[in-house]
């Protein structure tokens, strides 16, 4: 009996399925959605925040439809607030909704990474397009540049189907690294990064940059990103004297706790730090009085240009940018529209609407005119630009120093 | 109570006054070994102080009920929002001179007193009705208010004030005004005590000397050890039992309040997720110390400091926490109590 009503229900609960996917299916005709998957709990937020509106004027500037389709968004989270950081199980999960969801034809994400790493194998399987605006970790894309199995394990499916707009690690470890040596005349420099995947890459890169360019590195070492303050690890830089320290990581993995103990410590030598720390938070948890020149002076390096650096569309969604929020973007904002714009133009070019297609599209993309100049996707999914950009701080602001041109030095 | 708080106002203000007078750094280049250590040990100290005042609000509470009360990390973290929402509202980092100790001592009384309510209410509403239910309801009837805790934590960074960044991000860790900078208050060679540093000293000692005090020779002190000795008996005495555990609350709050104001100052930030890394770091000290037993917890949160700073210093960053732990497990397997612990009570 039980086993009967236990059919019954199965047999209605089907039904009811097939009678409400009947509708959607008619529909996904004429709607095609893309998602984001960045972070949007924690203290990236901010710079989440502006790439998210970055995604969401891209598809305003196209009116909402591409090629009599309608474009529908969807900004999913990929953070969790126990971490109060990117968290593998939202990510993963997100991935699964998306293929899931027949009328996602596109994939726009992740800001860390780590979290690429997880949604990028599923995806690849399921041959849906992903668009990357954040990620700078050099082995998801380039062989040789990782792990031995990167970035092949990313790619089960034995095809490249995720793409980045942002250029790499691998280019700008060796910009800071040349910074640190021509311009801050550092002969020798202490290196700590975060453990992760993005920090500790960048580091590795610094190290042999430093290595080839002779630069002597008198230390290097992995901090605990959760610890309250790193007062232990400034003695021992003190003893090393070091002409610079570089930090490898994150505003989110502690780089403003690193800057406030180094300065509250005594070591007033200048400090430089990756895009990670490339945000207003970063300026915010660090506190005004700790980033001036005379405790130091702190440098960050950026894979692209500040705002207001950008030319020709860079410049004019800037300037859109600020009439619709009243703010200036944050420095990723333009990599999310980037990613939008991409992605969009590949639907319009794809001549059938569905994934394959659409990847197809997006693969061929060349002599793409963009808010960051021409440029095109390589062989690997890469982006072909490489222009860089080393910054300060400056009246507790972030502060243009030069653009740089990565890619010439090679970091191996 | 009103003792120790003139204590540490005398001792603040001390602090303040006397570091103008000190050179500015003398610092050129290297350190020697023996610096290196010095440095190391004061560093040591200094946190190891800190963790000590909160592993005595862990200790208390555990001494008299045996709970392992995980919220009291998180309970600290919403300390330091709350100090850092007075310093921001009333403006306290501009008050400067005598202006700014007597602000100084009024965000530490206010965040021990509102720590301490904090504590208080959190028993009478999460734990005292589960005072006959099981030790591992109680537990997690901890572990939910902690959750609650750090989701006020998360929600209170976003309120649009200046000192947090105007809530633009309500998770990002916010910048803790240096009211006391971390100036030279003293200098050997190349080791730098600094006001920061002077400061924690005169916050924490006279709080210890005080709790002592307080346990040893007044009537709640009695109280308090004979409710942790035995509940039942001291309710047959005439004890009212539940005010006792609700003071021990109290007390144990406060100590964290004052704790987490030092914790501040010293690190200059305040994040939501603060409190788990307070919680667990005070917790093995602690447990190192011998649960339950008050000087205990004060040696195990030394030695905690100290081991940190040494292992930082000496071994690599990244290897800390296993030394840490691995001492930890080192010292339990051969005295499972803790170093200071009683042998297991006989309850017959």
């Amino acid at each position: 009996m039980i086993r009967r009503t236990a059919s019954i229900v199965a047999a209605l609960t089907g039904a009811a399925f097939l009678l409400a996917a009947a509708p959607a299916q008619d529909s996904a005709g004429k709607t095609l959605k893309i998602v984001s998957s960045l972070p949007r709990t924690g203290s990236a937020n901010a710079q989440t925040t502006s790439m998210v509106n970055g995604i969401k004027m891209a598809i305003e500037e196209r009116g909402g439809a591409v090629d009599g389709f309608t474009i529908e968004y969807d900004d999913m989270d990929d953070a969790s607030p126990q971490k109060g950081n990117w968290d593998p199980a939202v990510e993963s999960s997100n991935a699964k909704k998306a293929i899931a969801d027949e009328t996602v034809i596109g994939y726009i994400g992740t800001y860390n990474s780590g979290a690429a790493k997880v949604s990028m194998p599923l995806l690849n399987k399921a041959g849906l397009v992903m668009v990357s605006p954040g990620n700078t970790y050099p082995g998801l894309t380039k062989p040789g540049t990782g792990e031995p199995n990167e970035p092949a394990v990313y790619r089960p499916s034995g095809k490249i189907g995720y793409f980045r707009v942002v250029p790499t690690d691998d280019i700008q470890g060796a910009v800071a690294c040349e910074y640190c040596r021509n311009d801050l005349n550092a002969k020798k420099v202490f290196i700590l990064h975060d453990r992760e995947l993005y920090g500790k890459g960048i580091a590795d890169v610094f190290k042999k940059t430093a290595g080839a360019t002779g630069v002597e590195v008198v230390g290097f070492e992995g901090i605990d990103p959760k610890a309250s303050n790193y007062r232990s690890l400034v003695t021992k830089i003190r003893a090393a004297a070091p002409d610079a320290v570089f930090f490898g990581g994150t505003t989110q993995t502690n780089a403003a706790q690193v800057l406030k103990d180094l300065r509250a410590g005594g070591c007033k030598v200048p400090f430089m730090s990756p895009d990670g720390t490339f945000e207003k938070a970063f300026i915010e948890a660090a506190g005004k009085d700790n980033v001036t020149k005379e405790q130091g002076g702190v440098f960050i390096t950026f894979g692209g240009l500040p705002s207001d650096q950008l030319t020709g569309l860079g410049a004019e969604f800037v300037k859109k940018y600020k009439a619709k929020h009243g703010v200036v973007p944050e420095a990723y904002a333009v990599y999310g529209y980037e990613a939008g714009r991409v992605l969009l133009d590949a639907i319009d070019r794809a001549d059938k609407k569905d994934r394959a297609s659409v990847l197809a599209a997006v693969a061929a993309t060349k002599d793409f005119t963009g808010a960051l100049g021409t440029w095109s996707f390589d062989e690997n999914g890469d982006t072909t630009n490489k222009t860089m950009s080393v910054n300060t701080i400056k009246d507790g602001d972030f502060s243009f120093l030069k653009a740089v041109v990565g890619g010439a030095a090679k970091a191996k | 109570m009103v003792r120790a708080v003139a204590a540490v106002e005398m001792l603040a203000t001390c602090a303040l006054s006397r570091a103008d007078s000190v050179a500015a750094f003398a610092h050129d280049g290297a350190l020697s070994s023996w610096e290196v250590f010095g440095q190391q040990l004061v560093t040591g100290l200094s946190n190891g102080m800190i963790i000590a005042l909160i592993a005595i609000g862990y200790t208390m509470v555990y001494g008299i009920i045996e709970l392992i009360n995980f919220a009291h990390g998180d309970l600290c973290m919403l300390g330091a929002f709350f100090a850092l929402t007075v310093v921001g509202a009333l403006g306290v980092d501009q008050w400067g001179g005598a202006g700014g100790t007597a602000g100084l001592v009024m965000v530490l009384v206010g965040t021990a007193a509102f720590c301490g309510s904090l504590n208080w209410s959190i028993n009478w509403l999460a734990y005292r009705p589960l005072r006959k239910a099981s030790k591992l309801s109680l537990l997690v009837s901890a572990i939910g208010a902690s959750f609650i805790l750090v989701n006020l934590g998360l929600f209170w960074g976003g309120l649009p004030m200046d000192v947090f960044a105007g809530g633009t991000s309500s998770a990002a860790p916010k910048a803790f005004p240096a009211l006391v900078s971390s100036d030279p208050a003293a200098q050997i060679g190349d080791v730098i005590y600094s006001r920061t540093d002077f400061l924690v000293l005169c916050v924490t000692l006279p709080l210890m000397v005080a709790l002592t005090y307080l346990v040893r020779y007044t009537k709640l002190g009695k109280a308090m050890r004979a409710v942790a000795q035995n509940p039942t008996a001291a309710a047959l005495m005439g004890i009212d039992v539940e005010r006792v555990i609700g003071a021990t609350f109290f007390i144990g709050g406060a100590l964290g309040g004052f704790a987490t104001v030092v914790y501040s100052l010293y690190n200059q930030t305040v994040s939501f997720q603060m409190g788990y890394r307070m919680g667990m770091d005070a917790f093995i000290a602690a447990v190192l110390g011998g649960i339950g037993n008050l000087p205990g917890a004060v040696l195990g949160g030394l030695l905690i400091g100290l081991i940190r700073s040494m292992s930082d210093g000496y071994i690599e960053a990244r290897w800390t926490n296993t030394v840490v732990f691995g001492i930890l497990i080192l010292i339990l397997v051969f005295r499972p109590s803790g170093l200071l612990g009683a042998k297991l009570r006989e309850k017959v």
